[in-house]
């Protein structure tokens, strides 16, 4: 039996199963809902969770865990991610592994609790300092909370990289029915972490590197790793794009209200169809340049100026015209309006 | 007596640091040799090595790994309290020992600090103490006296623009939670002998699962001192210890009590309390109709109760197989005031959640009627509780239903059964679902039991004023 129920908490479900143990968490409308959860679920069910006394703190309380072997989690939202910048560039510097969920909010600043997907290139492209990337996962249902997180710590663990769920005030909030997974996922031991024992005394926890060979190898390696990403997880959804003439490019919350609008132009005569990743990072580069071939343009709908719209441009190589269709401000098109925005921009 | 053995604690040969493998990095007459050697015997003595993992500060001590034969984890500026938080919340048999200088625990890391310790967390904090910053090169830290100069401070620390050094011991000691408070030194033999015990306390102290322990060791820095090592001591004698006063200041048996932890739950008992079943998945029932998209949107007062009677119609579209959303009255929608709930139920996959076109409109007050009457698709259905909203609905293109919600409910005892009535009425009109999924839902959705009941009757009563109702 499904369980119908908001985003935030299908996050704390999906990573309950997932095998995480423990959750350091700081709040800030609108992901404070996940904290809470986790407050509940992650403390009933004998895991740990623990406010910090900042995000800063959050990140490096996730650091000092995932160094000790855990599946560790916080979740927040746009300010408070970008206060998470050191520690996202430590965790990977040291090749830790963890998972962070972004509701985005409206900035630059304090902006405000309203929905926007702003925080695109700040995630995407990394978010501290240093030459490095998170796993970006986006999902646009609460089932996509869920099973995101869900596998979030799979993929962590796998890759020893932060898996980062950037998602939005509107995906968090809204409630839909939801399935779980029979299996409860586990964390099998690390042979790099340290466990305060004798078997992982020498292993050392680390981002310093003290020689410029040490240095490039360090960022050689990480680099390597991105691009196996590319070939292991890219990941995305196609509706309608097999005669398509233009696809909407959109993830998170403008891919739903993009999915209507897309099936009232098709209604209309239009060919159009949508193309959602569902991976922002690694992108799915390939595919694009495949089907952008045949297309006469590619719309990216967003919630912001366009940040996802340079990738797509990167992506297909100028073989197709990127058309930007952006909004900002808390503001989320109604499925009318960006119909009609779409007919006059194809 | 100091030893003067290499502990077993310390690599024999310091491989990690690169040349020069028998010596440390640190600066002849440097403090943190004497600091390093006093923990490796403490940790030899308790017989830890295997447990011990050290937070590694940012500073000239970031390389504890060249020398201490245990776990290590770097951290950033100032954050080491908050990554030994993690380490042990993760280990609870771990030995965590974070080891910061003064710039790193006083300045940026002042939160950190002041945080950890006021959680007790049970964990031995050694601060070092030497009122300078080291690694870049002597510039002046929280801890710098007045007066002296550093490369920021040429002419003198100056209160009335660097405001005044920290004590940090005596800081802390305003907090309930620690254990063990102490502030020594390692100006001369005497004082490193105490230094020596407090290490020992501390750490101690963890592994009896005590609390939080906090060891200030006031330490030279000759080589930012601009002093040889035997005048960098004196000055510390003679300045350091005169401004912070070296002793303890709190040794109590016990912090703060733990009020007990839940036990892991197993997996099946984690389904249980997340009332998942994941195992048993109902095979889907056939849909019950085709109903393409069917938009829906409540609007009332916010204290009527529509967020949770938008949730109760969602759970009756979901338990009618088909896919649902709901969406509470947020952020940029938000209008005239009004609180409402976006309801999608469908045959297909939903895109948009938002409803700015609603098939049905329940207009539980008036203001709902006034700001969404304009919205409604074109052949739609628009529901008012004629209890409280007196305007009839102008639009011709439109079904008009009037319920008097409220009055109905108030009869049955129950004000806030309004929108139930409503509800089952809804269902009725339009056969997206029968109104016996209603009545299956609504018990499981209403968390005091005392209230089903009414609501039940309430289910009743919108059914059968719809089975009488008359254009
Ligand atoms: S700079 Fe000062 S603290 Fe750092 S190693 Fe040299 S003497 Fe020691």
């Amino acid at each position: 039996m499904k369980k119908l129920m908001k985003g935030n908490d299908a996050i704390v479900h999906g990573a309950l199963l997932g095998g995480a143990t423990h959750f350091f968490g700081y709040p800030i409308t609108p992901a404070s809902e996940i904290a809470q959860s986790g407050a509940y679920y992650f403390t009933k069910a004998g895991r740990t969770f623990l406010q910090a006394e900042s995000e800063l703190a959050a990140v490096n309380m996730i650091l000092g865990s995932a160094s000790a072997g855990a599946r560790v989690m916080t979740a927040s939202s746009s300010p408070g991610i970008a206060l998470m910048g050191e520690g996202l560039s430590y965790l990977a510097g040291s090749n830790l592994p963890s998972v962070i969920v972004n509701i985005q909010r409206t900035g630059p600043g304090l902006g405000y609790i309203w929905p926007e997907q702003s925080d695109y290139n700040m995630v995407v492209k990394g978010g501290g300092n240093g030459i490095y990337k998170n796993i970006v996962l986006a999902p646009n249902s609460v089932q996509e909370m869920a099973d995101f997180a869900y596998k979030a710590f799979e993929l962590a663990d796998k890759y020893r990289m932060t898996v980062m769920i950037l998602s939005d005030a509107y995906i968090g909030q809204m409630m839909e029915p939801v399935s779980f997974p029979a299996k409860v996922l586990k964390s099998k031991r690390k042979d790099w972490s340290v466990y305060a024992d004798a078997e992982s005394r020498t292993n050392l926890i680390s981002s310093i590197h003290m020689t410029k060979e040490a240095l490039v190898d360090n960022v050689d390696n990480l680099l390597a790793k991105y691009k196996k990403l590319e070939e292991d997880i890219v990941e995305y959804e196609e509706t309608s794009t097999d005669d398509a003439e233009h696809i909407v490019v959109a993830f998170g919350i403008s891919s739903r209200v993009a999915l209507t609008a897309i099936r009232t132009l098709r209604a209309q005569g239009i060919k159009i169809g949508l193309f959602r990743p569902k991976t922002l990072f690694p992108f799915p580069k390939k595919r694009l340049l495949e089907i952008s071939k045949s297309l006469k343009s590619i719309i990216s709908v967003e919630l912001n100026e366009g940040q996802m719209a340079d990738d797509i441009e990167l992506a297909v190589q100028c073989s197709v015209p990127v058309k930007r269709l952006g909004w900002y401000g808390g503001v989320v098109p109604s499925v009318t309006e960006l119909v009609d925005k779409i007919k006059k921009t194809i | 007596m100091i030893k003067h053995t290499k502990p077993n604690a310390f690599y024999d040969t310091f491989t990690r640091k690169g040349p020069g493998q028998k010596t440390t990095h640190y600066c002849p007459g440097c403090g943190h040799g004497t600091v390093h050697k006093l923990i490796a015997e403490a940790i030899d003595e308790m017989g830890i090595k295997d447990q011990v993992i050290f937070c590694n500060p940012v500073g000239c001590t970031t390389f504890l790994h060249y020398y201490f034969d245990t776990g290590h984890v770097q951290c950033p500026h100032g954050r080491a309290p908050a990554v030994a938080t993690g380490i042990k919340r993760t280990l609870d048999d771990s030995i965590v020992i974070s080891y910061q200088g003064d710039g790193d625990l006083a300045g940026i890391g002042m939160a950190e600090i002041v945080h950890a310790a006021n959680r007790g967390e049970n964990i031995a904090v050694f601060f070092v103490n030497n009122a300078i910053y080291g690694m870049t090169g002597g510039q002046m830290a929280p801890t710098t006296l007045i007066g002296q100069e550093t490369k920021t401070t040429p002419f003198g620390r100056d209160a009335t623009r660097d405001g005044y050094p920290i004590r940090m011991s005596e800081l802390l000691n305003t907090l309930t939670a620690p254990v063990f408070i102490e502030r020594c030194s390692v100006g001369n033999a005497t004082s490193t002998l105490k230094t020596r015990k407090a290490i020992k306390k501390a750490i101690s102290n963890q592994k009896n699962r005590k609390g939080f322990s906090f060891v200030e060791i006031l330490s030279p820095c000759p080589i930012n001192w601009k002093m040889n090592a035997i005048d960098s001591r004196k000055w510390l004698i003679e300045n350091l210890e005169k401004f912070y006063e070296v002793k303890n200041f709190r040794d109590v048996d016990t912090g703060i009590k733990s009020h007990g932890r839940f036990p892991f739950l197993d997996d099946k008992e984690l389904f249980e309390l997340l009332e998942v079943s994941a195992a048993n998945e109902k095979k889907a029932q056939k849909q019950l109709k085709k109903i393409g998209e069917h938009k829906v949107k409540i609007a009332g007062f916010g204290g009527q109760g529509i967020m949770s009677v938008g949730v109760l119609l969602a759970n009756c579209g979901k338990t009618a197989e088909f896919n649902t959303t709901w969406l509470p009255s947020y952020g940029a929608e938000m209008r005239g005031g009004t609180a409402y709930a976006s309801i999608v139920i469908s045959d297909e996959t939903i895109g948009s959640p938002v409803v700015d076109k609603p098939d049905v409109l329940i207009a539980m007050n008036a203001p709902s009627l006034e700001t969404f009457e304009n919205d409604v698709e074109k052949g739609g259905i628009i529901i008012v509780n004629s209890s409280i909203v007196p305007k009839k609905v102008t639009r011709k293109d439109v079904k008009a239903y009037y319920v008097p919600a409220t009055e109905m409910a108030n009869n049955l005892g129950l004000t806030a059964a309004a929108a139930v009535i409503i509800l089952a009425f809804y269902a009725k009109l339009t056969g997206v679902f029968p109104v016996d999924v209603l009545k299956e839902v609504l018990p499981l959705s209403i968390k005091n039991k005392k209230y089903v009941e009414v609501n039940q009757r309430a289910v009743d009563a919108g059914e059968t004023f719809f089975n009488e109702y008359k254009e």
